[in-house]
């Protein structure tokens, strides 16, 4: 497997190290309710398919990736940078990755 | 069911083999039983064993999509042990570990349980202590563990590295003398034929498409030979419970689908008597009766369905192993190959009733469910026989993580992949 990243061009995935559910949002900090904090930290969609994730390019740029993926051929189906870096698709106002 | 013994054996060598009976009947689904056991691998089948053999429901039916043993029962690297530190985990373990001291008698069927102990290998004092710590909480739960020095472990494992110039050296090990490995296949066959031999229809090459229900409650399944009615829905589908409850409109779960590889080398003669696993990274190694060494390492660590991983987890595995058993660098490696795990948020399992009315949950095994196989069954038919779970299982609840009792024996965090 084989990540192209924005920064540093395709790298074999032993450079990356794997952020999980790149979908997941925090809840917003002011939030009292346990649910929405424990859904975030505990419940994923897992799906077989397409996955929208995120991959630190821990031995590279050290930039966070956003990556989608499909979990059950491996094939890589789109790179963009996360948080700050991140194309207008993906980036949320006022949030990180 | 046609019983297996020395003499069975000899008369059918006397007749040439043409008569030994099909260990299971290729059942035909009916439209209706009293329980519906999703997934046909060691735990599906264990679980309608011990519906039938414990609380007397014969009446019911495993579904599997594929063939019986073509999941996680049929890829693991057979490992059995209750070496673990949580009492919750001990507690369930250790009686998994007594259900495997009977089993083939139990089943009729030899599933080859070697109690030929496992050794986990420390490489810093500090790492010693924590095994120590972790032996006398074994120890407080009435299960073997032995502390062991380098002169014992020399003794006990001849190929290892034990130099003071090993990259990384033994000064300790700690042993599980009843621990050991089975015949994983034998296991899934085992249980269907006993199982089979008390009613319960098995039904291969039927994939449940959906789920039956009268307003909250499950009460059928779809699957691609038909419909198929019960009050009862045990699902056992290891690495696929986040599709099939996504059928039941449970769409978010606390697991994780990785893949996690497994390797064989070519056989050569006896060099490995028990199970060895390296401390200083995450390798296990036993040797097969055909004489090949199987072994095993980490998971691949991101999201896979693929049952197949990449080549940096190959590369780190048989560094690994080389490091620690220097002559296995001059084996040649036969066959790889992967499973999809149900890693759950803590690393330990799910066994309990719901999360839907008429439904039931055995899931999150992570690397560990071969050993459970026995135990989960037991319990999981428990819980449906009973609607209530087992104290053993009790703690394995779904909600657990929302309530803060989550059962983390490596205490890594919510983080799938380190567990
Ligand atoms: C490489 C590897 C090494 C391992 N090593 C060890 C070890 O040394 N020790 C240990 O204790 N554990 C080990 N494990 C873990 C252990 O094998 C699993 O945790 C355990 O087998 C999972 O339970 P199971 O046997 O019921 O799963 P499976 O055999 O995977 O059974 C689930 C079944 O559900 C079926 N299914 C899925 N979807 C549907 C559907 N929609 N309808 C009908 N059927 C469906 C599948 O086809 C499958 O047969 C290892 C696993 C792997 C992959
Ligand atoms: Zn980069």
């Amino acid at each position: 497997m084989r990540i192209d990243c924005p920064c540093c061009g395709p790298r074999g995935v032993a450079e990356f190290s794997y952020g999980g559910d790149g979908t997941l949002r925090r809840p917003d900090l002011a939030t009292r309710e346990a649910e929405p904090f424990s859904a975030y930290v505990y419940d994923r969609e897992n799906p077989r398919g397409p996955h929208v994730e995120l991959w630190h390019h821990i031995a590279g740029c050290r930039h966070w990736l956003r990556v989608t993926r499909n979990t059950l051929t491996h094939e890589i189906l789109g790179v963009e940078m996360a948080g700050r870096f991140a194309g207008d698709a993906a980036r949320i106002e006022g949030q990180g990755a | 069911m046609q019983k297996y013994s020395a003499l069975s054996l000899l008369k059918n060598a006397f007749s040439g083999h043409r008569h030994w009976q099909p260990a299971w009947r290729k059942a035909e689904p009916k439209p209706a039983y009293d329980a519906i056991i999703v997934g046909g691998g060691g735990h599906g089948l264990s679980t309608a064993y011990y519906l039938a053999k414990e609380h007397g429901l014969t009446n019911i039916v495993v579904l599997e999509k594929g063939w019986l043993g073509s999941g996680n029962i049929g890829r693991n690297t057979t490992i059995v042990r209750s070496n673990y530190m949580l009492p919750d985990n001990n507690r369930f373990y250790e009686w998994s570990m007594k259900l495997w001291e009977g089993l083939s008698l139990d089943l009729n069927y030899n599933v080859m349980f070697s109690q030929r102990g496992v050794l986990n290998l420390a490489h810093t004092p500090a790492q010693l202590d924590d095994y120590a710590r972790r032996g006398n909480s074994m120890r407080l739960e009435g299960i073997d563990a032995e502390l062991l020095g380098p002169s014992e472990i020399a003794a006990l494992v001849p190929g290892l590295d034990l130099s003071g110039s090993a990259r990384f050296p033994v000064v300790g090990g700690l042993l599980q003398p009843r621990a050991g490995t089975a015949r994983h296949d034998a296991v899934a066959w085992g249980y269907a034929r006993a199982a089979d031999a008390r009613g319960v229809d098995i039904v291969e090459n039927c994939e449940v498409t959906g789920f039956l229900r009268e307003g909250e409650r499950i009460v059928g399944v779809t699957t691609t030979r038909g419909e198929i009615r019960a009050p009862k829905v045990g699902v056992a589908v290891a690495g696929s419970t986040s599709q099939v409850l996504a059928l039941a409109g449970v769409s978010r779960l606390p697991i994780e689908s990785h893949v996690l590889q497994a390797f064989v080398s070519e056989p050569v003669k006896p060099i490995l008597d028990g199970v060895v696993t390296f401390g200083a990274g995450h390798l296990y190694i036993s040797q097969s009766d055909k004489g090949g060494l199987v072994f095993g390492g980490d998971i691949d660590k991101y999201n896979s369905y693929a049952q197949r991983g990449n080549l940096p987890v190959v590369e780190h595995v048989m560094s690994e192993v080389t490091a620690m058993l220097p002559f296995v660098s001059r084996l040649r490696l036969l066959r790889n190959w992967g499973g999809i795990m149900d890693m759950s948020m803590d690393g330990s399992p799910i066994i309990a009733p719901g999360p839907l009315p008429g439904l039931y949950l055995n899931a999150g095994w992570c690397y560990g469910g071969f050993k459970a196989t026995p135990a989960s069954g037991w319990c999981f038919a428990w819980t449906m026989a009973k609607d209530e779970p087992h104290p053993l299982n009790a703690p394995f609840t779904l909600d657990r993580f929302r309530n803060g009792a989550s059962i983390d024996e490596r205490g890594a965090g919510p983080y799938p992949k380190m567990h």
